[in-house]
């Protein structure tokens, strides 16, 4: 008797479970897909006619994004500065994190709030600073300095979940390592970085999503030259808030590298996201 | 685990100091010198002392932006949090379905801030968005740009929009490390499905909870780009926040010395309050680990 009832509220559970995800997926999915079709469309049907689908399916837009080097230099020095700030943050978090996780030394909770304040800190308060900064020692305009600015965030970032990650390898592989007669230096390269290669993977991931989608700095660090797509992109909305369908290209293709890099690590996202500490 | 004391593991954080002093404490030291100091264009300057600070406490329009950013990140909180607890728990737990949900979930969280703007500008316009349309065919009136109501409705819209996911993908990972023993432990008992959350779910989350407050306040607190693209901070000034107004007065008006009075309090704000929730969090994991 007991048995019946159970099982028929465990369905209709299950049941409920699938219409929320149904209906937060489409509440997600929906405004991207207007997006989506709204760059095939021609600005007369986007302003002229109410379509759920383009009637007049046109490629134009995207024609004249790839057309333009004024358009798509900005992908070019998007994809530029954020590599570097990638790099660079794996380079000097992968050591520091190891530590943390490691080693208690003089001060060392202190020094991680520290670095955890930087990612605190509003981009607002130092954009001002950085301009100026940057200014003073010729790198403004330049990929590297949008590159350095962006590791105010990433770096903290990346330390912590390196450092989550790196905990959950047991010391007693550095131990034995050490026995064996590895150096340091061969330890971490050989040994410990193809150890921790998921997290290193998401930390990476995590770096080129967090400046990728940056765009107070960037813009405040940039003119001409390093122009990332995202400035471009605002100058473009308030020059002529006309052109809705190339507008709508432009933003469809600063989509489409952040799928094609979520596809590659989806298995580690939500270990990613809770910075290792699951 | 047990760590070691070891004072040369200081070799191994040196180039982690070295950057960030470059790009945090330089830049935060001209801010301190502004904010005690008048300039009147060039380069020359003179101290004013506390002077910035005490006309800005007395400022309507910053409490103003202070009292809307504060119901901001509260409204936000209160939203995606629970929202979010409730997709993790309706997701599918492993196979395809579950790859699928995780890709098309996360991608909000990939968009480019101000393409995010874009978005729900274009979407919510009467004339050529759907919602906007779909809106003002069922007969309300709905402006983002005109009515103060509808620009707030659209900016926490938006917000929930972009980062529901990050909370949910974040109690998902915590819901995937209980083990299933739990689970059976609680059939035997004939445990409910609301108990089953209430005693072991949501203890279970707490530490990824606590990180998802944390990166939720942080990051609501300091939104800039989303609310600039959509509204430009308007109708009047009824979406305006704190980096939006901090921004205009920085690199608008160039009002070096109340922005930096400005910025330094504002991210005092931010480190307080976060430094408390940092310390729960340490405070917690300790007990977890004592456990």
């Amino acid at each position: 008797m007991s048995d019946k009832p159970a099982k028929r509220k465990r369905r209709s559970g299950s049941r409920l479970s699938i219409l929320v995800m149904i209906a937060y997926l489409a509440f997600l999915l929906v405004p991207i897909y207007w997006l989506v079709i709204m760059s095939f469309k021609s600005n007369a049907e986007i302003l002229g006619m109410f379509t759920l689908f383009p009637e007049n399916f046109t490629l134009d837009n995207y024609r004249t994004i790839f057309g333009d080097p004024s358009w798509y230099m900005g992908y070019v020095n998007s994809f530029i500065y954020v590599s570097l700030n990638t790099v660079i943050s794996l380079l000097v978090a992968l050591p520091a994190a190891y530590a943390f996780s490691r080693f208690r030394f003089f001060g060392d909770n202190h020094l991680f709030f520290w670095l955890l304040t930087n990612r605190m800190a509003p981009p607002a308060v130092f954009a001002l600073p950085f301009f100026q900064l940057y200014s003073s020692v010729s790198l403004f305009d330049t990929h590297i300095a949008v590159a350095l600015a962006h590791c105010l965030f990433n770096v903290p970032l990346a330390v912590w979940i390196l450092e989550g990650f790196m905990r959950g390898v047991p010391r007693e592989i550095d131990e034995t390592a050490f026995i064996d007669g590895y150096g340091f230096t061969r330890f971490f390269t050989r040994i410990f970085i193809p150890m921790i290669a998921p997290g290193i993977g998401v930390t990476a991931f995590f770096c080129f999503m967090f400046s990728w989608v940056e765009l107070l700095l960037s813009r405040t660090l940039t003119s001409v030259e390093a122009k990332p797509i995202t400035a471009i992109m605002t100058r473009t909305v308030s020059a002529s808030g006309l052109d809705w369908g190339v507008l709508a290209a432009a933003g469809v293709l600063t989509i489409i590298p952040g799928a094609i890099v979520i596809y590659f690590v989806r298995n580690h996202i939500a270990k990613g996201f809770a910075l290792g500490r699951v | 685990m047990e760590k070691t004391v070891n004072q040369r593991a200081w070799l191994l954080v040196i180039p982690v100091l070295i950057l960030v002093a470059f790009s945090s404490i330089i830049p935060m030291m001209t801010v301190v010198n502004y904010s005690f100091q008048d300039s009147f264009g060039g380069n020359e300057f003179f101290w004013v002392g506390l002077e910035w600070y005490r006309e800005l406490l007395h400022s309507e329009r910053l409490w103003d932006a202070f009292g809307r950013q504060l119901l901001f990140s509260f409204i936000i909180l209160l939203i995606e949090i629970p929202l979010g607890i409730l997709v993790a728990l309706s997701m599918p737990k492993k196979g395809f379905a579950a790859s699928i949900c995780l890709v098309l979930m996360s991608l909000p969280l990939l968009i480019p801030y101000n393409v995010v703007g874009t978005i729900w500008q274009v979407f919510g316009r009467a004339d050529i968005g759907l919602l906007g349309r779909a809106l003002s065919d069922l007969g309300i009136s709905y402006n983002y740009s005109q009515n103060a109501f509808d620009a707030w409705a659209t900016v926490i819209m938006m917000d929930v929009w972009h980062w529901t996911s990050l909370v949910a993908l974040l109690s998902y990972a915590g819901l995937r490390s209980i083990p299933s023993a739990y689970y059976q432990a609680a059939k035997i008992d004939q445990a409910g499905r609301w108990s089953v959350f209430r005693h072991i779910e949501l203890p279970k989350m707490r530490g990824v909870l606590m990180i998802a407050i944390l990166l939720r306040f942080m990051d609501s607190f300091m939104i800039y780009t989303e609310p600039f693209v959509l509204t430009g901070g308007g109708p009047g000034n009824a979406t305006t926040f704190l980096s939006i107004d901090l921004v205009k007065m920085a690199l608008g008006q160039f009002d070096l010395g109340p922005a930096a009075a400005f910025s330094l309090m504002y991210f005092l704000v931010i480190l307080l309050i976060s430094y408390v929730f940092y310390t729960v969090m340490i405070t917690a994991d300790k007990n977890e680990a004592n456990r």
